[in-house]
């Protein structure tokens, strides 16, 4: 069953640590070194955006300033680079949560294919400014593999709400 | 609290706008990309925001170190001999050239020592492993696996046994990151080995190097050997750093020079963090007048 407004289930209310804990694991996961491998996923990004649709009131342009910044030093990039980047990518998703909502989740993966290519666009354009040489088309699959992860992320971080009110053991789920 | 474990949700204390808070931050974002870019005012800020990163830095870079390890362990055992045996040969040529090379300078600090001049310059060295990429993708950096702890410090050369690979820009307590001499913002001061005609070189972000500001008449052939002229009074002097491959000199006033660099910049894994114990005194201050 997919967890959208469409679908009949109501989900629990999140908890804020579980949210704060996997934007931290997501941080984690960005700072693997993995060199110059085209197409590895942001994964700030996705998970900033995945709370942003979900937790619109809570998870917004505060969280994603701070996590750009912790991005910006754990990778030596320009001081404000992700920060920028991220807090533009918060501004559109919180917009666009009430609209995304309605639809399955490989829909609202398409949604924002193109807000997660303008997420790095600034950050490219940013360093072209400041005088950095052009990393290739290549650099660009990394939006294409976070779109791609974003139904079974999404689904992955509903889990712990999918949880019944009061426990049956009788029943799987 | 209400029934079903929601907050009231405010209706209508908001705060800011959305629009107001987005050019807020936006706004804060361009002052610090600012300031970190073109006048290198956060390197503060930075150091202080590493102390959150670090921990969690060194945790994720644990699979990665895993994984390096891995492929270590499962060298065969005819690659680590045959290895071994290279490296024995080169030991023993190497070897010889060190020992003319110490009677060469023995020698050399005595007819300096008649002729009065400044002894040559001491060097220190900390050999260093390279171990990724930065995972900047705008930046030709590497990671190195000594820090400040070790004795690293920032500016120093990097060099793997055939030439200049780069320099420290960044010096972590266990790490640093060096920026690559092919980086379209890194620059070395070089003079030419058979003349010594001095220059810059810059790198061009394409793998390749160009020396810039030399004039069109400049005694400088294709073929020729760069080696720093330390005249920046950070880089040690003499280092091998590249060769010339294109002069052109039927543009202007400036001949376009292209060079290859030396060392192995995209290859080399064991490299020596070189710098002098000493700096020379600062230069006086430019005249205000022109």
């Amino acid at each position: 069953m997919q967890p959208t407004n469409r679908s009949s289930r109501i989900l629990l209310p999140v908890k804020l640590w579980f949210v704060y804990l996997s934007l931290i694991v997501a941080l984690g996961l960005e700072y693997i070194p993995t060199g110059r491998a085209p197409g590895i996923p942001d994964w700030v990004a996705l998970v900033l955006a995945i709370w942003c649709v979900r937790e619109p009131q809570r998870i917004g342009m505060g969280a994603g300033f701070v996590l750009g910044l912790l991005v910006d030093v754990g990778q030596g990039a320009a001081m404000g680079q992700h920060a920028l980047a991220y807090v533009v990518l918060a501004y559109l998703a919180n917009g666009a949560a009430r609209r995304v909502m309605w639809f399955p989740l490989w829909q609202q993966a398409l949604h924002f294919l193109p807000l997660f290519l303008l997420t790095q666009a600034l950050m490219l354009v940013v360093r072209l400014l400041a005088g950095a040489e052009f990393p290739g088309w290549s650099y660009f699959l990394s939006s294409l593999s976070s779109t791609a992860l974003w139904a079974p992320l999404s689904m992955l971080l509903l889990l712990p709400q999918y949880q019944p009110v009061d426990r049956d053991d009788n029943r799987p789920i | 609290m209400s029934l079903v474990g929601h907050k009231t949700p405010p209706i209508f204390k908001r705060g800011l706008t959305p629009v107001a808070r987005l050019s807020v931050f936006v706004a804060i974002c361009l002052v610090l990309l600012v300031a970190d870019l073109r006048f290198r005012y956060l390197e503060v800020v930075r150091n202080a925001l590493s102390v959150v990163t670090y921990p969690l830095q060194m945790a994720a870079a644990k699979p990665a170190d895993f994984v390096r390890n891995a492929s270590r362990y499962f060298a065969t055992l005819v690659e680590v001999q045959l290895e071994n045996a290279e490296l024995r040969r080169d030991h023993l040529t190497t070897g010889e050239r060190l020992l003319r090379f110490e009677l060469l300078e023995k020698e050399n600090a005595e007819l300096r020592g008649l002729l009065g001049m400044s002894q040559r310059i001491d060097v220190k060295s900390v050999a260093a492993d390279i171990l990724y990429n930065a995972p900047d993708p705008f930046a030709r950096k590497v990671i190195l696996d000594r820090g400040a702890q070790q004795g690293v410090e920032a500016g120093l050369a990097v060099i793997d046994a055939k030439g200049v690979v780069g320099q420290v820009t960044r010096v972590h307590p266990v790490q640093s990151e060096v920026t690559l001499l092919t980086d379209r913002n890194q620059s070395i001061p070089v003079s030419v080995l058979r003349n010594g005609v001095r220059g810059v070189l810059f790198g061009t972000g394409r793998g390749r190097l160009e020396m810039r500001f030399v004039l069109a008449d400049a005694d400088i052939r294709e073929g020729d050997r760069l080696v720093t002229s330390g005249l920046d009074g950070i880089f040690v002097p003499g280092l091998p750093v590249a060769d010339v491959t294109m002069v052109d000199r039927s543009s202007d006033a400036f001949a376009r020079i292209d060079c290859e660099p030396l060392a192995d910049i995209d290859t080399s894994v064991q490299v020596l963090v070189i710098g002098r114990t000493a700096y020379p005194p600062p230069p006086p201050a430019p005249d205000q007048e022109r």
